[in-house]
């Protein structure tokens, strides 16, 4: 009873539900606050009893039912390693996310009821395991960002939310049609991922339908050349909705990228991994060249966000076990970072009110804790051991190493050679907005982090911190389920 | 190899050994992440404390490593202590964390922490009163832990882990002043620079790890040295006529020149003296930047028994940064720049004698010279800093041309200098001396060219030495005065500590406990042979001491008749403007500005025309829609026509 994952659903809906009926403000931070606790508790249970479960089938905890019989679709939720450990990430970043906004003072329960939906939507797409019912809530998560940017952010807040909005739908759209011909293209007539998994979907299927629901998951991601609702987007949003734009919503895409992409069509993901590794690799280094650039902080994450999830994509062309673990670690790892890197960003832009580097200066002497917690997300960006960055990258390139060809040697030397951009851009940031000379004596005056803003990072820094010492947990809860997708690769070059 | 028989490892070695990596990281804890302020007036008792214990552990793992248990068959062996599974890549591929004892790194691990227990007492002293005292001694902390850490591994990519974490401690220590503009701006110099250098580590890791298949030291070192399939492999595989094996120690060794300053990587050393003096005594010239030697000579079987290009690499790098930074060093006014690029000058001195080494017996000569060398350096280089520090803190200023008569005011520490000054010039029986002379005879051996341009080289070391010294100390009339005291029991020490050292540390028998193989052999050490270096070392200082014991106009003179040349050298061969010049010029402004050009106005552009025409075209399209009934019945109708028209085409 207690892992029936549908709760993961009905939770945000209660408290979706309570706030809808509390006026208080305060109280409806508080609900909030609770209801993400709640959220992350019961997912601990989750994930403990996924542990301590005796046999290790693919999916656990299934959980279904016919939703449309006429039409086939069915609500069927299941986990395995990889979707337990994207929950977490969701969870630890909703909470944050929830915490730093403690100081909104316009429009408070639409505010929190949105951030609500966007994370029900997350939850609810990653224990999916039928393609229509991910499309659902794949759509659920898309809509409160184009409030919540219109409404809360700042900056041309129409156009990015707009720009936004239509660059996701364009995303959805594609996916909606590659679904719909793995549907009618296979006998059974099904979204059901398990079902779908054991029958041979054609190849002339797969390359038909393979570029749409890459691409269109690719979007959510960042692929390159559809990035370009990134940089508005996230530099627009509120400092939660940031993090949970490009925390969660963003490995919306690549968790989609992975589970219904690489592991229904192994075939057409072969075919095109030069194509992925490609993009991915554009991403990845002109991504970090172009934050090289940037004078907003915003901007400056928002574009290495486009290189970090680069990353993403590299791990799941290069096709091996290694370096899918890479993808999955550092779609978790990204998520913690880049949701510190906005929390931290949007403490400094509150009190400071700017975000221009050129502006800032020696933030740190009147704000240590703030300006700490900057420097440890820009740590672990720039892949420092010991914290999490390093573990998803390290082990992304190991990965892409073991194949041999030049193309592949060349496209891991260039992604290797990003890390060192990502060394110049973040300590060009720090050096000029953190430390340096106090630009304005203004800012001296400025008091340093709340309560709830502190807690908020700890919390993060102590996911970041654990995963960078101890990465063989989270890999020992992932490898099972990358090996199978690893396997079917396998399969495929084998057969050939 | 025969160095796989184990040797029995007496029980409180392995504690102690671990010990001596956990006490530092939570002495780093302690001090760093809680933040109790409590702790601030105890920052450096607690800091001083576990280093004491941390060193006690060292020499006591060293002494039981080289009388007790280290030998097997007369022979040190390498001996893998612990071991964990970290980070699991692969079947064979994981980053352990492990600790690999054999000589060299017991000695390193000596080092390291007693050159870091001086330097924690000293900064006592040195930086009393400073308010975030804590937040320095905590980054010490780490730092040593790094630093035991790296030289410790079992692993290779441990190795790289630690690597990472040194170089984060140096970019932390370096720019502890972070509201001086100067030390941010060297802090992040110091750690792109070797992060750029650590490219090459990593990929040559990358290279290694695949054709070895593992990336265990001993699996490693062993499967590449022997005839196995690995090492075919690795040999047959080549890129543009270079074999893989090859590819992968340069770029190793490209790591390793980063973070030893080695030419062209050289110009983060100088900057980084922005850092605090003992910083910079600790860091940037006893531990960190002989971690580049560290990891040559850990690898040293691959290089010396597989890739003879790598090795010569290896020499010709060390023996040109050696001369190119001695000159360089003659022509500096600020006193820790010029100790920088002595630092630079001698660590190439020990990479170019790990790269004239061969291996076994006496052809390993120059490995066993090359760590010799970085033994006493160690010494005498963390004196001279910590003997600059006490002249920076009396003055205020970190300029020559401030200083001059200093002898009578701080006698204990011209005494200290002088010492220090005497073993780097090589002058018997100081301990830079024997180390010198060491690999002096090694390149006489096996490379003539290195010999002479080691010889000049070590002719300037004395130059410039005592160049520093007589302008600190001489130059012109003393001050009789005592106005202040030296220093108090925290700066003694340690400075008596590391002169007694200085003048005795050459009298380690080494070729008995480090050598290639790990046997002893007798080194061929001819007095004759001596006669040559130490007259070369005496010229040097007399020529500084007639230019430079008193204030007069020769060294104007000299200077002005070579002047544009001596300008040159002045300015560093003007490789930093070169570096400005290739990352602003070419780097920002013909790379990264045009792509970000491109991301806002093609790429972006596209997304914007796109949503463009969709609106242009809808506002055209809506006209249709006119909501007027027989227009609609008129598109209707024409539509029909057309579709019937075509039909009949098609089907008739």
């Amino acid at each position: 009873m207690i892992t029936n994952l549908s709760a993961l659903i009905i939770i945000p809906l209660l408290f979706i539900l309570l706030l809808l009926f509390s006026k208080d403000k305060l109280l409806i931070k508080k609900i909030s606050l609770f209801g993400a606790i709640v959220q992350l508790i019961y997912i601990i249970f989750i994930l403990i009893a996924y542990i301590n479960q005796s046999h290790k089938e693919d999916f656990t905890f299934i959980n279904s039912f016919s939703w449309f019989k006429s039409l086939n679709i069915d609500y069927i939720t299941g986990i395995d390693g990889i979707s337990i450990s994207m929950l977490l990430m969701t969870s630890v970043v909703v909470l944050a996310g929830i915490l730093v906004s403690w100081k909104i003072d316009f429009r408070v329960k639409e505010f929190f009821i949105l951030l609500y939906l966007l994370s029900t939507g997350a939850y609810g797409f990653f224990i999916s395991l039928d393609l229509f019912l991910m499309f659902f809530f794949l759509e659920l998560a898309v809509i409160p960002k184009y409030l919540l940017i219109a409404i809360w952010g700042s900056g041309k807040k129409e156009y990015s939310a707009m720009k936004l909005a239509l660059m996701l739908m364009t995303g959805s759209a594609l996916i909606l049609i590659g679904i719909l011909i793995l549907y009618f293209d296979t006998q059974l007539h099904t979204f059901n991922i398990l079902k779908l998994t054991e029958t041979d979907i054609p190849v002339e299927t797969q390359r038909i339908s393979f570029p749409l629901i890459f691409v269109g998951f690719g979007i959510f991601t960042a692929l390159f050349p559809f990035h370009t609702w990134v940089p508005d987007g996230h530099s627009s949003a509120p400092t939660a909705a940031s993090m949970f734009l490009a925390g969660i919503s963003m490995k919306l895409g690549g968790y989609g990228c992975l589970r219904v992409a690489a592991f229904l069509m192994p075939e057409a993901t072969i075919e095109y991994s030069k194509i992925i590794i490609l993009l991915a690799v554009i991403a990845i280094f002109y991504g970090a060249l172009a934050t090289l650039m940037q004078k907003d902080l915003k901007y400056m994450n928002a574009y290495s966000s486009v290189s970090h999830c680069g990353f993403i994509l590299l791990g799941i062309g290069m096709l091996n076990q290694t370096s899918i673990n890479g993808a999955v670690i550092q779609m978790i790892s990204h998520g913690i970072m880049t949701a510190l890197f906005f929390a931290s960003i949007g403490m400094i832009y509150e009190r400071t009110h700017t975000r221009k580097i050129e502006e800032l200066g020696g933030v740190i002497k009147s704000m240590p804790f703030i300006g700490s917690v900057f420097m440890i997300a820009g740590l672990c960006s720039l892949g420092l051991p010991g914290l999490s960055g390093f573990v998803a990258e390290m082990t992304i390139f190991i990965g892409a190493w073991q194949n041999d060809g030049i193309f592949y040697r060349i496209s891991t030397i260039i992604s290797c050679a990003s890390i060192v951009i990502t060394a110049v851009y973040i300590l060009r940031a720090s050096g000029k907005a953190i430390t340096g000379p106090v630009k304005n004596s203004e800012f001296l005056k400025l008091k340093d982090a709340t309560i709830a803003e502190k807690t908020a990072s700890v919390l993060l820094v102590a996911v970041i911190l654990i995963i960078g010492f101890t990465p063989f947990l989270l890999i020992n809860l992932i490898n099972d389920d990358t090996f199978i997708i690893s396997q079917n690769f396998l399969k495929v070059l084998s057969s050939k | 190899m025969i160095l796989n028989i184990t040797a029995v490892v007496p029980e409180n070695v392995i504690i102690f050994s671990k010990l001596i990596l956990v006490l530092p990281f939570l002495s780093f804890l302690l001090l760093g992440i809680t933040g109790i302020s409590k702790f601030k007036n105890y920052s450096g008792i607690i800091g001083i404390t576990s280093m004491l214990i941390t060193f006690v552990l060292s020499a006591m793992v060293a002494f039981k490593y080289f009388f007790n248990f280290g030998k097997a068959e007369d022979v040190f062996q390498k001996i893998l202590i612990y071991k964990k599974e970290w980070l699991s890549f692969s079947e064979n591929i994981s980053i352990d964390m492990g600790i690999l004892i054999d000589p060299i790194s017991v000695m390193m691990i000596v080092v390291v922490s007693f050159v870091s227990l001086m330097v924690h007492i000293y900064s006592a002293w040195y930086m009393k009163g400073d308010k975030r005292i804590k937040v320095y001694y905590s980054f010490l902390s780490l730092f040593t832990f790094s630093m035991l850490g790296l030289v410790l591994a079992s692993n290779l990519f441990q190795m790289y882990v630690f690597w990472e974490l040194v170089g984060v401690s140096s970019f932390l220590l370096i720019g502890y002043y972070y509201d001086k503009p100067q030390a941010v701006a060297a802090a992040k110099k110091a750690f792109i620079v070797t992060r750029f250098a650590d490219l090459g580590f990593l990929i040559g890791i990358l290279i290694l790890s695949y054709y070895s298949q593992s990336l265990d030291f001993i699996t490693t070192i062993d499967r590449l040295t022997s005839e196995s399939e690995f090492y075919n492999n690795s040999i047959a595989a080549s890129f543009i006529g270079i074999s893989a094996l090859t590819w992968a120690l340069v770029l190793i060794f490209v790591g390793g020149a980063g973070k030893s300053a080695m030419f062209p990587l050289h110009i983060w050393l100088p900057d980084a003296m922005e850092g605090p003096t003992p910083v910079s005594a600790l860091i940037h010239a006893a531990t960190m930047v002989v971690a580049g030697v560290f990891l040559v000579a850990r690898l040293f079987p691959v290089y010396a028994l597989s890739s003879y290009g790598a090795l010569n690499v290896v020499a010709f790098t060390g023996i040109f940064t050696s001369l190119f930074a001695a000159l360089i060093a003659c022509t500096q006014t600020d006193i820790k720049r010029v100790l920088a690029y002595s630092t630079i000058s001698q660590i190439g001195f020990m990479i170019f004698s790990l790269g004239i080494s061969g291996i076994g017996g006496e052809n390993g000569h120059g490995y066993m010279a090359s760590m010799f060398h970085l033994f006493t350096h160690a010494m005498f280089k963390a004196l001279l800093f910590l003997g600059a520090g006490a002249v920076i803190h009396y003055i205020h200023s970190n300029e020559m041309k401030d200083m001059g008569g200093l002898r009578k005011t701080m006698p204990f520490t011209n005494l200290c200098f002088l010492v220090a000054c005497l073993a780097i010039a090589g002058i018997p029986p100081f301990s830079g001396f024997f180390s010198k002379e060491e690999i002096l005879a090694a390149a006489w051996q096996s490379n003539k060219t290195i010999f002479f341009a080691a010889l000049f080289t070590a002719f300037l070391t004395a130059f410039y030495m005592f160049r520093l010294y007589f302008k600190i100390f001489w130059y012109i009339e003393p001050l009789k005065a005592k106005a202040k005291s030296e220093g108090n029991l925290y700066m003694i020490i340690p400075l008596s500590l590391l002169a007694f050292l200085s003048i005795f540390a050459g009298f380690v028998p080494f070729n008995k406990i480090i050598t290639s193989d790990g046997k002893a052999f007798e080194s061929s050490f001819h007095f004759t042979f001596s006669l040559l270096p130490i007259a070369v070392a005496v010229t040097g200082i007399l020529i500084s001491l007639y230019l430079f014991k008193s204030k007069n106009n020769k060294p104007a003179i000299i200077s002005s008749t070579f002047g544009s040349l001596i300008k040159t050298v002045r300015n560093k061969f003007y490789i930093d403007e070169l570096y400005i010049f290739i990352t602003q010029k070419v780097i920002f402004s013909l790379i990264s500005k045009p792509s970000t050009w491109i991301d806002k106005n093609i790429v972006d552009g596209a997304v914007n025309i796109t949503g463009n025409a969709t609106q242009t075209f809808s506002e055209k399209i809506k006209k249709i829609q006119s909501g007027n009934t027989q227009n609609y019945a008129f598109w209707y109708i024409s539509a029909l026509i057309i579709l019937i028209v075509i039909f009949t085409y098609m089907y008739y």
